[in-house]
């Protein structure tokens, strides 16, 4: 196979990632990796370093609206960031010392749970009451609905940051952006309202890839050949996705794709287990 | 009164605006590099076999420093442009909490001020710190 050949290929396969990534929830960057490493047979520390880029392309291309919008609480993104990033750091400090079939493990687990985190019922009510430390620091806040502007506060602010550093050494460490960690912090543990919570996840996951990015491409984790196809595609395939959203309920479609996601946690799992990486 | 709230409001949704912009423009900046950088690799390099992608080269590769990419670039590689396309897209939201810095600074909320520059802090801690330990 030449490289033109195997670009082409690539850049199909990430498109479909971005696609199937957007659709679900999941993100690219969650699909993207065992595309890479399975069927291509690429070294997980390429696919790592290429599916960060998808996760800051992907995160900064949304942000970008919702920031707009006014649905992202960007004091809370802030503050919760400070865990996040040194998460990260460390997370990627941590990898250099991990062997890449622990690390695929790790991340068939993680992905087993970010499929589980996608389809549970999610957090739509508004708390009238929040912990003294969200007073404190500011960041209860409103946002924007259909019936006008809905105001919510936070609990649990210490538990939630600390969920926020474990989502940061897993983003480090794995390269993704550990989305369904994030609102599992922000959504279950501060019962911030779902919309709120996806939106200021998604604001917080390019500065966390970012974080462990630069480590990365220190150690040369980032292939252009393979950082140029995966990058373009994964953003292109997440445009569409969101496009077909406004359009389209895709529950039924979430559910086959997490079913298939399944497996193929399964499969990464299975193959780390075996030495296979 | 009054109009002070409308003030910072004000200058809390520009911030916001201008944010929204710059994180939109440094994907869209840093694709057209990556795009120019890939076709020019493809050009160059499209008819030869794949690099064993299986086996991890590291530091090794090169392109891992400002200094490799700048040669890179000036030996004419291709892959020396899809690298700069992909620092534009890390620096993009590490710019991000620089102009949020400045929106903390221009509502004089001091706690955001401290807070956002613990963020920056950490974010150049991992640029410069090397962490190559």
């Amino acid at each position: 196979m030449t490289i033109l050949t195997f670009t082409l290929i690539l850049l199909a396969g990430a498109y479909l990632a971005g696609l199937v990534g957007s659709l679900t929830g999941l993100g690219g960057g969650v699909v993207v990796i065992p595309l890479l490493t399975l069927v291509f047979h690429v070294d997980i520390r390429y696919a790592i370093g290429a599916a960060l880029l998808a996760s800051i392309a992907n995160s900064s291309g949304a942000a970008s609206a919702y920031v707009k919008e006014g649905i992202t609480n960007i004091r809370l993104g802030m503050f919760l960031e400070i865990a996040t990033t040194i998460g990260a750091v460390g997370g990627a400090v941590i990898a250099v010392y991990t062997p890449t079939n622990t690390i695929a493990i790790l991340f068939g687990a993680i992905l087993l749970f970010s499929a589980a985190m996608t389809i549970r019922k999610k957090n739509q009510e508004a708390s009238t009451e929040g912990s003294p430390l969200s007073y404190k620091l500011k960041l209860n806040s409103s946002y924007p609905t259909k019936d006008g502007e809905v105001s919510y506060k936070l609990k649990n602010v210490g538990a939630g940051f600390s969920i926020m550093a474990l989502a940061g050494v897993l983003s480090g460490l794995l390269g993704i952006g550990s989305g369904a960690l994030k609102v599992l912090a922000m959504d279950s543990t501060m019962h911030i309202p779902f919309k709120v919570s996806t939106t200021t996840s998604n604001f917080m996951i390019g500065v966390t890839a970012a974080a462990s990015a630069v480590v990365y491409l220190q150690r040369g984790y980032m292939d252009a050949g393979i950082a140029f196809p995966v990058m373009l595609g994964v953003l292109g395939g997440a445009f569409t996705g969101s496009k077909l959203l406004t359009r389209m309920d895709p529950k039924v479609l979430k559910y086959i794709f997490c079913i298939a996601i399944t497996f193929v946690a399964a499969e990464m799992i299975f193959n780390g287990y075996n030495h296979k990486f | 009164m009054k109009k002070v709230i409308n003030k910072s409001f004000l200058a809390d949704a520009d911030i916001d605006k201008i944010i929204g912009l710059q994180l939109r423009y440094g994907v869209v900046i840093a694709s057209l590099i990556v795009l120019i950088g890939g076709i020019s690799y493809l050009v160059q390099q499209g008819q030869g076999a794949i690099p064993p992608y299986h086996t991890f080269l590291g530091e090794t590769a090169g392109y891992t420093t400002f200094s490799q990419i700048a040669k890179g670039i000036g030996a004419g590689q291709a892959k020396g442009i899809v690298q700069v396309g992909v620092v534009v897209l890390i620096a993009t939201p590490i710019l991000r909490i620089a102009f949020s810095l400045v929106g903390f600074i221009l509502e004089k909320d001091r706690l955001y001020i401290i807070i956002t520059a613990i963020v920056l802090s950490v974010m150049l801690f991992s640029i410069f710190g090397g962490l190559k330990i």
